[in-house]
């Protein structure tokens, strides 16, 4: 099932003689469980894309689906509430608040949905174990290194019953290792069923993902093709498209 | 990949029989760098040749009998680990021959030759990736080896992403109306709804 479906989405920016086309006709399905890579340079419309995905932006023309539902026609309540609980988002910069622990920012989004405040911290807890992240949950994000706080952001983002992950760039500028972990941690919530779209310059987490799609000025330009099975691959290491 | 050079590290922990080297050679080196077996033996022979090793049971086959590492072949290791391999020569690359050739002829949209190796070069990123997903299996020596591989090709695809800049930059001027179509079938075909 697709959790999350562009139909051919185009988002202008700016009139007239101003006018720029940020997203040409995209068409994309994640499917539940797929963690989906879209690879471009800067000002590709790789964030573009990802923010009209996640119902942050309207887009120009086209259509957005999440779990079947066209977001064309819903209401802004209705769209805060896709939000809230069915949509989790990572950032580059991992855009905690400052003044809240660990365990107050990954619980905010169910608290603001409306989950009662102890429950909200008990799931919270939950998806920060889930992360290594138990013993850190009363630090405040300063106190926290880098890659805890990216941590930290990731369980915010699949925390509760969210369905669609979307990250932006999600290893900022971690180092490689650190980088590698928070990778590990959105495939680990494809596993369980999370459909996930990563935004990235950046072809080593790109090659996380289930399959990587080409953006240029605005426009999907090409895709990986499904890969070999590990064996196909060791036994035979030219495979694949020659060139 | 140095088979002599791995023969007189695993030498360096103990001395070892003949078949039991061949077996930890093997296990070390993974599936990453596939290896004729054979080799083991005849470097082996030429160690012991060379005074690098030695073993007391000059009768038995070389599957059979006891090495041990001299004093020369640990300082030839010592050496060996801290000499830096040769790298201030540019290998010849034909992935950037291949850039510089399209980059030139005016039938040619370089930039689609690009993504073409591009696309090829994430895949098989996309497949070493695959390999070390399973992290509580994963070997220490493989990851070190997949990491390594990783890291070549991610250099590759950033020299394309650069040259791809640095040609519309430069070409920006020259061809104002530059294509951006691609041999796929994701090309724009109408209007949207």
């Amino acid at each position: 099932m697709s959790i999350l479906e562009l139909r051919r989405v185009s988002k202008v920016y700016g009139e007239g003689t101003t006018e720029v086309d940020a997203l040409t006709d995209i068409d994309l399905a994640v499917e539940q469980g797929s963690l989906v890579g879209v690879m471009g340079p800067s000002g590709s419309g790789k964030s573009t894309l990802l923010s009209i995905a996640g119902s942050l932006e309207e887009p120009t023309r086209g259509e957005v689906v999440i779990l079947g539902k066209s977001l064309s026609g819903a209401s802004r309540n209705d769209k805060a509430r896709l939000r809230r609980r069915t949509v989790g988002y990572v950032f580059q910069d991992f855009n905690l608040l400052a003044g809240l622990t660990a365990l107050e920012n990954v619980s905010m989004p169910l608290e603001l949905d409306g989950v009662a405040m102890k429950r909200a911290r008990v799931t919270a807890m939950q998806a920060l174990e889930q992360l290594g992240l138990a013993e850190r949950a009363d630090h405040f994000p300063d106190q926290l290194s880098g890659g805890e706080r990216q941590r930290v952001a990731i369980a915010r983002a699949v925390v509760g019953e969210r369905r669609l992950l979307l990250a932006d760039e999600p290893s900022g500028a971690l180092d490689s290792l650190n980088g590698e972990s928070v990778m590990r941690m959105i495939l680990a919530a494809c596993h369980r069923g999370v459909a996930a779209v990563v935004v990235t310059h950046d072809a080593t987490l790109a090659s996380w993902a289930d399959r990587v799609v080409f953006l240029r000025d605005g426009k999907a330009v090409d895709e990986t093709l499904p890969p070999p099975s590990p064996e196909q691959f060791l036994g035979q290491p030219s495979r694949g498209p020659s060139s | 990949m140095s088979v002599r050079h791995s023969l007189l590290a695993l030498l360096s922990e103990g001395p070892k029989y003949g078949f039991q080297l061949r077996q930890e050679f093997e296990a070390s080196t993974g599936d990453v760098w596939p290896l004729n077996v054979g080799q083991v033996y005849t470097t082996l022979q030429r160690l012991e040749r060379d005074g690098y090793a030695e073993s007391d049971d000059i009768d038995a086959d070389e599957r059979q009998r006891n090495y041990r590492i001299t004093s020369k072949g640990n300082e030839e290791l010592s050496h060996w680990l801290r000499t830096p391999p040769d790298l201030s020569e540019p290998p010849r690359d034909e992935l950037v021959i291949k850039i510089l050739v399209a980059s030139r002829l005016p039938e040619v949209n370089v930039h689609d030759v690009i993504q073409v190796h591009r696309r090829y070069l994430v895949q098989v990123m996309q497949q070493w990736t695959h390999l070390k997903e399973d992290e509580a299996s994963l070997d220490l020596a493989f990851a070190l080896a997949v990491d390594a591989e990783l890291f070549r090709l991610d250099s590759v695809v950033r020299w394309l992403d650069s040259a791809d800049g640095r040609l519309r930059r430069a070409n920006v001027s020259e061809v104002p109306n530059e294509s951006s179509g691609l041999p796929s079938n994701q090309k724009k075909t109408g209007v949207a709804q």
